[in-house]
């Protein structure tokens, strides 16, 4: 690993945002217009969108962040630029980690935008502060990275990298306690959701939502998140392979 | 003669069938050594074995002494793929910057990789802007930046007008001058005669191997064209 060819990495990714503003006004913007319209929808019944709205805050960038990686990644390996990258002294994790760094920081802008929205004009409450929330939610963009990347592994073409946002994220958004709290499931959907990383995710942002202490349960979830994301990174290196049929 | 690259008995297989069977090859150091074949005939599998890229059944490929795909050569050899693997969404001038950090490049060896491709005036033009040849001598000047010893350009003048190719061949040789090796891929055969060696691929296999006026003189040809045809027909005969 090298600093220098890290922060390379991952200023390179930025500029590349930079030069397709549409890209990060979309990024930035939609999860506010999603937020508001949550909070138009349940005018009626606000307790709705006070469980709901830390969650979701915490899930936009995890869902953006999939999908921005998942179809960059197959862009570096279709254009032949990652098989370049791979016969220079780059190594696979700064490569990765450059990535990383570069969506951490617009998961960070993106979940303080819609934090400031939500908390600010919306009057969303939370029991504990913003900023662990934000926290989160960068936690979950860097997640929602790992695994856009590992699945970007499997894509050919970037109909097929599209296709694996309902297939891979949409189940875990189903189930991860969001739509169906998870002890009102099935037995075997519990199981399964057990399996999935956003219900660790889901969890930790409900009990940062809720006025009771964190406890153990929220750092176990922490953990999780944290593990699984560094799981994903190092499935997606063994993935980036030097040498190719 | 000195090789800085040396392939014996190279075998490679790609989607079950065999593409390159059994090359052996050695290109002189401080050359300019040309890879010349049809399309299809293992020229791009041959330069991805020799910069560590390709997997590979059998044989040996040593370069500047090492094994290829040895981690410290991945600074010492530079290689041009025959897409232009640049990055469409940043400039040309944020490219190299980009390809600088990583092989750890300075400013100045910016503007030098700029100058020799003649893209000074393009600098702040995003590269999914610039034409075909524009972006191929962008993809070069990646490939130049840190002054490889070993560079290895896979059809580097494909598209381009007949004055940029002479020009490019101009600095190829000013590069083997100042001791750069060159293996350089084309499916031309007038830019053959620009080569100090040529190595000629047909179907997986070293067809003749030597200096151009070698070629000429043991086939009786007047023209590389010609040759080529000749040494198919020789290698017809003998192998019927």
């Amino acid at each position: 690993m090298s600093v220098r060819r890290t922060r390379a990495t991952a200023l390179r990714v930025l500029r590349q945002l930079r030069h397709d503003p549409r890209t990060v006004a979309l990024l930035l913007l939609v999860p506010c217009v999603l937020q508001f319209l949550m909070y138009e929808l349940f005018q009626d019944t606000p307790g709705v969108f006070q469980s709901l709205g830390v969650p979701l805050l915490g899930l936009f960038p995890f869902v953006a962040m999939f999908i921005v990686t998942s179809i960059t990644m197959l862009r570096e390996r279709v254009s032949g630029t990652l098989e370049r990258l791979l016969t220079t002294p780059l190594g696979r994790g700064d490569l990765l980690v450059g990535y990383g760094i570069a969506f951490a920081l617009v998961a960070a802008v993106q979940a303080s935008l819609v934090s400031t929205l939500s908390f600010g004009l919306l009057g969303l409450e939370s029991g504990h502060r913003p900023v662990a929330v934000v926290t989160l939610a960068i936690a979950n963009a860097v997640l929602g990275m790992a695994l856009g990347l590992f699945a970007s592994a499997f894509a050919r073409t970037e109909f097929q990298a599209v296709q694996f946002m309902p297939a891979f994220v949409l189940p875990q958004i189903l189930l991860c306690g969001l739509i169906v709290p998870r002890d009102e499931m099935a037995e075997w959907l519990q199981a399964l959701s057990a399996l999935l990383p956003l219900t660790y995710a889901y969890d930790a942002l409900a009990r940062l939502a809720s006025t009771e202490p964190l406890g153990a349960r929220f750092w176990a979830d922490v953990v999780v998140v944290v593990g699984v994301t560094a799981l994903a990174l190092a499935l997606g290196a063994a993935t980036l392979r030097r040498r190719t049929p | 003669m000195t090789a800085a690259v040396s392939i014996r008995g190279l075998q490679v297989a790609r989607g079950g069938r065999d593409v390159l069977h059994g090359i052996d090859l050695d290109v002189e150091a401080g050359s300019v050594t040309g890879l010349l074949g049809p399309s299809g005939s293992g020229k791009t599998t041959l330069m991805r074995s020799v910069v560590g890229a390709q997997i590979v059944a059998g044989g040996s490929t040593k370069v500047l002494g090492l094994p290829a795909g040895t981690p410290e050569l991945r600074a010492r050899v530079g290689y041009q793929t025959q897409a232009p693997s640049v990055y469409a969404d940043l400039t040309v001038g944020e490219n190299l910057d980009y390809f600088a950090a990583i092989l750890g490049v300075d400013r100045g060896g910016i503007e030098d990789a700029i100058h020799v491709v003649g893209l000074g005036e393009h600098a702040t033009q995003l590269a999914g802007t610039l034409s075909g040849g524009e972006l191929a001598r962008l993809s070069l000047a990646a490939a130049l930046l840190n002054r490889p010893e070993l560079l290895v350009l896979d059809e580097p003048t494909v598209g381009l007008d007949p004055v940029l190719r002479r020009d490019l061949w101009e600095t190829f040789h000013a590069l083997a001058d100042a001791g750069t090796t060159l293996l350089v891929s084309s499916h031309v055969m007038d830019e053959a005669d620009r080569c100090d060696a040529l190595v000629l691929l047909r179907e997986g296999r070293v067809l003749a191997a030597g200096t151009p006026d070698d070629l000429r003189s043991r086939t009786g040809t007047s023209d590389l064209d010609a040759a080529f045809l000749a040494l198919i027909d020789q290698a017809g005969a003998t192998r019927s």
